[in-house]
């Protein structure tokens, strides 16, 4: 028996297979990096913590990337009811990724860095991704032809492709000594960047979800209102202009601070409002139908609502001097990472990768215990991380500081929580992406 | 239905204003007069080629894995840092730095210290929410 990828056969599902591969990958160096936290010296010599950190954050990343990719291109096929533009070029695209990624793995391995937050590899490494979002955008754009009377979420994914390439070439810009000739002029424009791109690729993924939530739904009225259209440029004018509540401590110019206090994180409030607005209009038999994919949605609807709160919280400067630099901000980010994206993102995934080659029945109860435990997981995980930034605020804002090694130690119990919680997390995504995974491959690997 | 002709409006009128916002912040960098020397520009470089900002932040930004080093240099001295980067300690290998590159990390740490404060007790607070250094 000969197992053979036909040429044929490619489809964006290769993405997401690639993605979920990504996810793993990026729970199991977060774990190892939980593990260095609570013993101190664990792997320092082999894989130390300034390799296991970028391990994490581009595995993640590139899951992130690479499930976005896969679910546009698959749902803008099934929106323009026709062959996307040239699959060959979502071919190049999907090869430069993972050439992408298989490199910048590599290059951590052996310590060879870039050593810029996120984007940690050396800088030559971003060209495969430049290169190919531009093709990206290319297949995008003429696929669809014309952005005439088009629902919102074609807009969404057009802007995210759009402002993905603006800011992530913005990134780059400290290459120029004008950029990068001191830290405080380096850390604004890296951080005006970085905060745009999280937009971007979030108008990706919110994207998607609305699409499938008109899948669900039968119902595609909303993604053509006035409404969707009101919210969408509100989260557009977010993404342009609420970064600037990563520099607030920052010496810059005050105006940055005024103007992103005033327009920051509203985006996942107004996500909340889509989501909770078709809820009501779905029937039960719907629901039941497409019970895998609504689970996640569901529960990224519910960490909407608690990330919203503390990004509330954290988008006042008087209360981010408080949490900034804090294990807060970390259980921000995991929040709406794990909790938001990668839930909107698994609800797309068993929409894309669903039975199609073998039954998931059988699986169901493996599916939905997976499900629960993902997310009491994270659940624990975040307040852990909350609790233990709580401690860091009282620490950092005492006038007879302790030693910075012993105020760690006081956090250990945190750790040990967040590190374990963290491996019944990865247990709860495996147990839930397992069935989809080997569903997708009886797919994709067929015999000769 | 919001017509095609508005959402191109505002959606070009959006893009505008944020490729203004963004010149504009190109040209007005909060530092106008940078003085980084050639030996604080090498610190740089090695700062990232270790990818210090792993564990080490640098106005809260960056790992928590280490402390914040923004002003690290006028906290613990010149000395503290040079013996730290020569050793490691439990958490952080030793890179085993030449002299030279310590005396560039050195550099590099002091114009970071240099740029302004990022102890959170140092701020003052505004009845609006604002905060101010």
């Amino acid at each position: 028996m000969e197992l053979s990828i036909n040429k044929a056969k490619f489809t964006p599902k290769v993405f997401i297979l690639v993605a979920l591969i990504l996810l793993a990958t990026g729970m199991l160096f977060g774990i190892i990096g939980g593990l260095q936290y609570i013993l101190p010296g664990f792997l320092k010599e082999a894989l130390s913590f300034e390799k296991t950190r970028p391990l994490h954050v581009s595995s993640v990343l590139f899951w992130i990337l690479f499930a976005s990719m896969g679910a546009v291109l698959t749902y803008l096929k099934e929106h323009i009811g026709n062959k996307l533009y040239s699959n060959y070029l979502s071919r190049l695209l999907f090869f430069l990724f993972v050439v992408s990624i298989f490199s910048i793995l590599i290059a951590y391995f052996l310590g060879k860095f870039g050593g810029r937050e996120y984007w940690e590899f050396p800088p030559i490494l971003s060209l495969p991704i430049i290169i190919g979002w531009i093709i990206f955008l290319i297949n995008f754009v003429f696929s669809l032809g014309s952005l005439k009377k088009q629902p919102v979420y074609i807009w969404m994914w057009l802007t995210g492709i759009i402002f993905f390439l603006f800011t992530f070439l913005e990134s780059y810009l400290w290459l120029f000594p004008y950029f990068n000739n001191q830290v405080v002029n380096d850390m604004n424009i890296q951080w005006k960047s970085y905060g745009s791109m999280v937009g971007s690729w979030n108008m990706l993924i919110y994207g998607a979800s609305m699409y499938l939530m008109t899948k669900i739904s039968n119902d595609k009225s909303y993604a053509y209102s006035t409404k969707a259209f009101v919210l969408y440029f509100a989260g557009l004018f977010n993404l342009m202009f609420n970064w600037g509540h990563h520099i607030y401590t920052l010496p810059t110019q005050p105006y940055v601070q005024y103007i992103s206090y005033a327009v920051s994180m509203t985006e996942l409030l107004i996500l909340g409002n889509i989501i909770y607005g078709w809820k009501a209009t779905l029937t039960k038999a719907q629901k039941f139908f497409h019970r895998d994919a609504y689970r996640f949605l569901v529960a990224a609807d519910v960490w909407i609502f608690l990330n919203l709160m503390l990004a509330i919280c954290m988008s006042v400067p008087a209360i981010n001097l408080y949490t900034h630099g804090t294990h807060i901000t970390v259980a921000h980010a995991m929040g709406t990472t794990i909790g938001i994206n990668t839930m909107l993102l698994l609800a797309v995934c068993y929409d894309i990768l669903k039975d199609t080659c073998i039954s998931l029945a059988p699986y169901q109860k493996m599916m939905r215990f997976g499900f629960w435990l993902a997310n009491s997981s994270l659940l624990a995980f975040w307040i852990a991380l909350i609790g233990a930034g709580i401690l860091k605020v009282k620490w950092q804002m005492n006038s007879e500081q302790i030693a910075f090694s012993l105020m760690m130690q006081n956090l250990s119990p945190f750790f040990l929580v967040f590190t374990i919680s963290g491996v019944l997390l990865l247990v709860g995504i495996l147990l839930s992406i397992y069935p989809l995974f080997k569903n997708h491959l009886a797919c994709f690997f067929s015999e000769k | 239905m919001l017509p095609d002709k508005q959402k191109f409006i505002v959606f070009i009128v959006l893009c505008i204003v944020f490729l203004s916002y963004s010149g504009f912040l190109y040209s007005h960098l909060p530092v106008s007069n940078p003085n980084f020397s050639i030996t604080e520009a090498k610190g740089k470089t090695l700062w990232q080629k270790h990818n210090c900002t792993a564990c080490h932040q640098i106005y809260g930004l960056g790992g928590y894995l280490g402390p914040d080093l923004t002003n690290e240099y006028s906290l613990k001295g010149s000395d503290f840092i040079h013996i730290f980067l020569q050793t490691g300690n439990t958490t952080m290998p030793n890179y085993h730095f030449s002299e030279t590159e310590i005396q560039e990390l050195n550099a590099y740490l002091k114009s970071v210290d240099l740029s302004g404060k990022s102890d959170p007790r140092k701020f003052s607070i505004n009845t609006n929410g604002t905060i101010n250094q």
